[in-house]
């Protein structure tokens, strides 16, 4: 296991490795054993509800703060012990726009490329183009603090990608901002994931299947399920999980349930004086229909038949699955 | 070098172009202007600065709060914070950018008293001595006033805070010595050595000791290194 993880480190591929990161605000961890790996020029979307452990897991990644327990390298860096040079090549869009708002936006970008150690003449060539990018070339020169909401994440994008950063990160790039801004706001990321490593949380199901090659979705801070978004949602069609409660003895309900065709695994408790049954079931099968006839053509009692909340589909009903507005 | 220079020149600019630290730079010269011609309404007034210098020392309590109160606490406020803690500089050149912008603008306005020496110069003849030594004194007094303002601006998001608490340090350094005669031997030593008007009263008497000097840089460095650590303390917390 740790030769290949070390393989992996050494892959000239892989952009960002996350192994077991964990954090803590107080007793609570926000995160809990967080491993993933992304590889060079993909877009991959942390999916979850808030307060899920998004936006903790993104400012470990970018060093501003340092996970309890585990280790982040991006590019081959350590984000701990080698953090300038992790953080050059980072581009970071935190979920609150962080904005000087008395500044105007050519300065504030210039005033961003100087931080990141650019050359005055090459910050004069990015800030035309990225004002081009992300349109704000009517706006060059006015205050940030007049700008309306999507304008000031345009802004935010802008600085994320002056420097050209090998990784762009973004905390829920889109939240708050109106529909139509919210429309060309994922264009944006869309385009800028052709050419660079994009990471990006988003509580909206749509908006990270639209965007995103590969999706974690993180839940009570552990990831809970790693997929493109066409094989998640083929993942929640159906049921995997059932918990049966039959009335017959133990030894003869277990094969007969293990019978059932598409049933994988069978397990037994004794839950209060009662049989309680746990069915694992092929993925995508609804199988609610025979168990019951199983139980019930052999003379027992179905005391009680219900789908175990698979975690995944508790996850996704927390998570926008729609468009909302505002 | 160039990332202290950016974030220093970014403060001098939001110094200059605030209504803000216009009213601070007034305030200072009504109240040292007003301290400077106390003395003329005695019948044979002192061709001196020794007025002005108290008159500085004393608003400098609440202006150099005022003047530092913003640095860091509105970044974390903003969220800015996170942008500069990700952005590849170091944490000292964060704080020392920042303390040189607000030592610039305490420079300058300073150098706007310096007519009141002119006057002197022109309608008196004073001893040139202890002015040319008050201005260090004062613009040393001054750093080390900053260096605290920028700790407290460090360890909050609340300017308020940050003016209140740095402001309340301040006046207890300055009054430290009043305090020393109520305790007696080696207390009394130590509290005159840790008071700042003890040090700063050979300044205004021309007299420019070494042992002065190293005592306000001293305090500057020591509190210009808390506040980098107490950033750095903040990705930890």
């Amino acid at each position: 296991m740790t030769s290949e993880l070390n393989a992996d480190v050494l892959n000239e591929d892989v952009m960002i490795q996350a192994s077991g990161l964990t954090h803590y605000y107080g007793p609570q961890p926000a995160i809990e054993d967080v491993n993933f790996r992304v590889k060079r020029g993909e877009v991959l979307g942390f999916l979850g509800p808030n307060g899920a452990g998004k936006t903790t897991t993104m400012r470990i990644i970018t060093g501003f703060m340092p996970p309890t327990q585990g280790k982040v390298t991006l590019g081959g860096y350590d984000v701990v012990e080698q953090s300038l040079q992790a953080r050059r090549k980072v581009g970071y869009l935190p979920e609150t726009v962080p904005l000087y708002t008395e500044m105007s936006v050519a300065s504030y970008l210039n005033y961003m490329g100087t931080l990141r150690g650019m050359e005055p003449k090459r910050i004069k060539l990015r800030i035309s183009e990225v004002i081009d990018v992300c349109r704000l070339g009517d706006y060059r020169k006015t205050i940030i603090g007049k700008l309306s909401k999507g304008f000031r994440q345009r802004v935010g994008i802008a600085q994320a990608i002056l420097h050209e950063p090998e990784v762009l990160v973004m905390d829920e790039p889109t939240i708050g901002i109106d529909p139509i801004q919210v429309v060309e706001t994922r264009k944006l990321i869309q385009d800028l994931g052709k050419q660079q490593t994009v990471v990006l949380s988003s509580h909206i199901l749509p908006e990270v299947s639209m965007i995103c090659g590969r999706v974690l979705i993180i839940h009570q801070g552990r990831i809970v399920a790693e997929d493109t978004p066409d094989n998640l949602a083929q993942r929640l069609q159906g049921v995997d999980q059932l918990q049966v409660e039959v009335g017959g003895p133990p030894s003869e309900v277990l094969p007969a349930l293990q019978r059932v065709k598409g049933v994988t695994e069978v397990t037994h408790r004794r839950q209060q004086n009662r049989d309680v049954y746990v069915v694992k079931v092929q993925q995508g099968q609804d199988l609610r229909d025979e168990i019951s006839r199983a139980v019930i053509s052999s003379g027992w009692s179905l005391l009680n038949l219900q789908q175990v909340g698979m975690s995944l589909e508790d996850i996704f009903l927390r998570l926008t699955t729609q468009e909302e507005l505002g | 070098m160039r990332t202290v220079q950016a974030v220093a020149w970014k403060e001098i600019q939001v110094y200059f172009g605030n209504p803000m630290a216009y009213i601070v730079g007034l305030i200072f010269l009504a109240v040292t202007g007003f301290f400077f011609v106390l003395d003329l309404g005695n019948p044979f007034p002192e061709a001196s600065l020794g007025n002005f210098y108290q008159g500085a020392t004393i608003i400098l309590i609440l202006l150099a709060p005022a003047l530092t109160m913003r640095l860091l606490a509105e970044e974390q406020k903003l969220g800015t914070i996170e942008l500069l803690l990700t952005s590849p500089i170091r944490d000292w050149e964060i704080i020392i950018g920042k303390y040189l912008a607000s030592l610039v603008f305490l420079l300058s306005m300073i150098m706007l008293t310096l007519y009141y020496p002119l006057l002197l110069f022109f309608f008196a003849d004073p001893d040139p001595g202890p002015i040319y030594s008050g201005y260090l004194g004062l613009v040393l007094y001054g750093s080390a006033a900053l260096s605290i303002g920028i700790l407290t601006s460090t360890l909050t998001s609340n300017q308020i805070v940050a003016f209140v608490v740095s402001a309340g340090v301040l006046l207890l350094l300055f009054f430290a010595n009043t305090g020393a005669t109520a305790v007696g031997g080696f207390w009394a030593t130590l509290v005159n050595e840790i008071g700042m008007r003890s040090h700063f009263a050979d300044f205004d008497r021309g007299v420019i000791d070494t042992k002065h000097i190293f005592y306000f840089l001293s305090v500057t460095a020591f509190f210009l290194f808390v506040s980098i650590r107490a950033l750095e303390s903040r990705r930890w917390r």
